[in-house]
């Protein structure tokens, strides 16, 4: 056994239940010895590609709609809640940050020929400091987890590489969050999850209004 | 950190590969370690294994021993290399995986020799812990991968300046915020998709122990705002080379 398996056993099982691990994908695909999903890849895979009946400016929209939400959650939301100290000063910053990710997508968009999506309208059921950051905290892990879904299915690698540039930062703020609430800075361990659309919307769906 | 650029075609990096890999010290390193190797595409330790994991292009292929150059071939194309453009252009997937198990293996055993050192306590060294059980995860993961590619590359010997628990934690800073652009500079050119997705998986992990250090060290989460930067392989061989025996 080498090192790795000693300080983790449970690698060496045979089985790994549940969708909770990325070494799951990992291990499937060895096993399979396929390189593109050939099923014995298993649930893990095929969730994440599960949304990729839809084009690479499909994508850049639902990033963009996810980058409204959350320039919107910071700026407006933060204001309306009212916070203090280092809470005042992430949302100010991180604000920013999602703000300049919706100017690059939507720049991106259009380069692309495509139609950005409409600002949507949003409500967030937060009344204080507390619940605000406990719903940053979910919508930021929720970004993670929809662009990393989202990565295998976009073709064009200027659009990957920019996802990447800024799932990396959607993490970092994940983290940040993590630090001064006290959630787990890793809250799916030493992988993170992708998720699909339909996950996504479950988290990001009730925030969005209609009309 | 020295400011990373986003354009791959620096001829300074470039130049900087090559002569590495034709250092007879560590030519003669490695052509010790591959002789205990059978096989064509036998991985190698250290320094020379790192280079060739990054995909030395093929103008330097002279210069390196049979079982590199095989190596190389067994993992996939070599690129061709002109004086200006990049020697990580093409990587194959085996390369970028041992790459990135490369540079797992030295994160890990970093975090060990951090918990180790007795420099840290209580949430500071459970934090800590926790991140090098994390990185330990991926090297098993990289190294399953890899294994089912072709062959692994082995575990090269870290070595890390370990002297005070404000310098081990800038330390542990520059690791995780260099991991974290490593991962960055590949994804594109992961070609399977599924290790894409195993990449991308991990590639935010070491994007939060990032945040985590950087904010311990009272920095931005952020240190480069909206946008994270990739690195490229040659320019993450620079700054890790000093911590690899």
């Amino acid at each position: 056994m080498n090192r790795s398996e000693i300080a983790n056993p449970e690698l060496g099982a045979v089985e790994v239940h549940g969708m909770s691990r990325a070494s799951f994908i990992l291990r499937g695909a060895v096993a399979a010895g396929a390189v593109y999903g050939a099923g014995a890849v298993g649930p893990y895979v095929s969730n994440a590609f599960a949304q990729s009946g839809g084009s690479d400016i499909d994508i850049l929209n639902f990033a963009l709609t996810l980058e409204y939400l959350e320039t919107d959650f910071y700026q407006v939301k933060g204001a309306a809640v009212g916070l203090s100290g280092e809470a005042k000063a992430l949302a100010k910053s991180f604000g920013d940050e999602e703000a300049d990710h919706v100017a690059a997508l939507t720049k991106a968009i259009n380069a692309a020929g495509g139609k950005p999506v409409a600002k949507p309208k949003f409500a967030f059921p937060v009344t204080d400091q507390a619940s605000f950051l406990k719903l940053a905290y979910v919508l930021e892990n929720t970004g993670v987890g929809a662009y990393n879904g989202a990565g295998p299915s976009i073709t064009n690698k200027q659009y990957l590489a920019a996802a990447g540039s800024i799932v990396q930062v959607e993490a970092r703020h994940a983290a940040a969050i993590a630090l001064l609430t006290g959630e787990q800075i890793t809250p799916s361990g030493a992988f993170d999850m992708p998720l699909t659309k339909a996950q996504v919307l479950a988290k990001a769906g009730p925030l969005i209004k209609n009309g | 950190m020295p400011e990373p650029t986003t354009t791959e075609s620096a001829p300074r990096e470039v130049s900087a590969v090559e002569s590495l890999a034709r250092d007879d010290v560590e030519r003669k390193k490695f052509l010790s370690m591959a002789g205990r190797r059978l096989g064509a595409g036998a991985a190698s330790a250290g320094l020379a294994a790192f280079i060739a994991a990054c995909g030395s292009s093929k103008s330097s292929s002279s210069s390196q021993s049979p079982s590199s150059a095989s190596s190389t071939a067994a993992g996939g194309t070599a690129t061709a290399s002109p004086a200006g453009s990049s020697s990580d252009s093409d990587p194959s997937d085996l390369k970028i995986v041992n790459y990135a198990l490369t540079l797992e293996y030295l994160e890990s055993q970093f975090y060990a020799k951090v918990a180790a050192s007795g420099l840290f306590h209580g949430k500071t060294l459970s934090v800590l812990k926790s991140f090098g059980a994390e990185e330990a995860e991926h090297v098993a993961a990289l190294h399953k991968v890899a294994s089912g590619l072709g062959t692994p590359a082995m575990e090269p010997t870290g070595k890390f300046p370990i002297h005070s628990a404000g310098q081990v934690t800038a330390l542990a800073g520059t690791v995780e915020n260099l991991g974290a652009a490593a991962y960055l500079g590949q994804a594109g050119n992961i070609q399977s998709k599924e290790i894409l997705a195993a990449a991308l998986a991990i590639h935010t992990i070491e994007a939060r122990h990032a945040a985590t250090l950087n904010t311990l060290l009272k920095k931005s989460p952020t240190p480069q705002g909206a946008f994270a930067k990739p690195m490229s392989m040659a320019q993450v061989l620079a700054v890790v080379k000093p911590f690899i025996a």
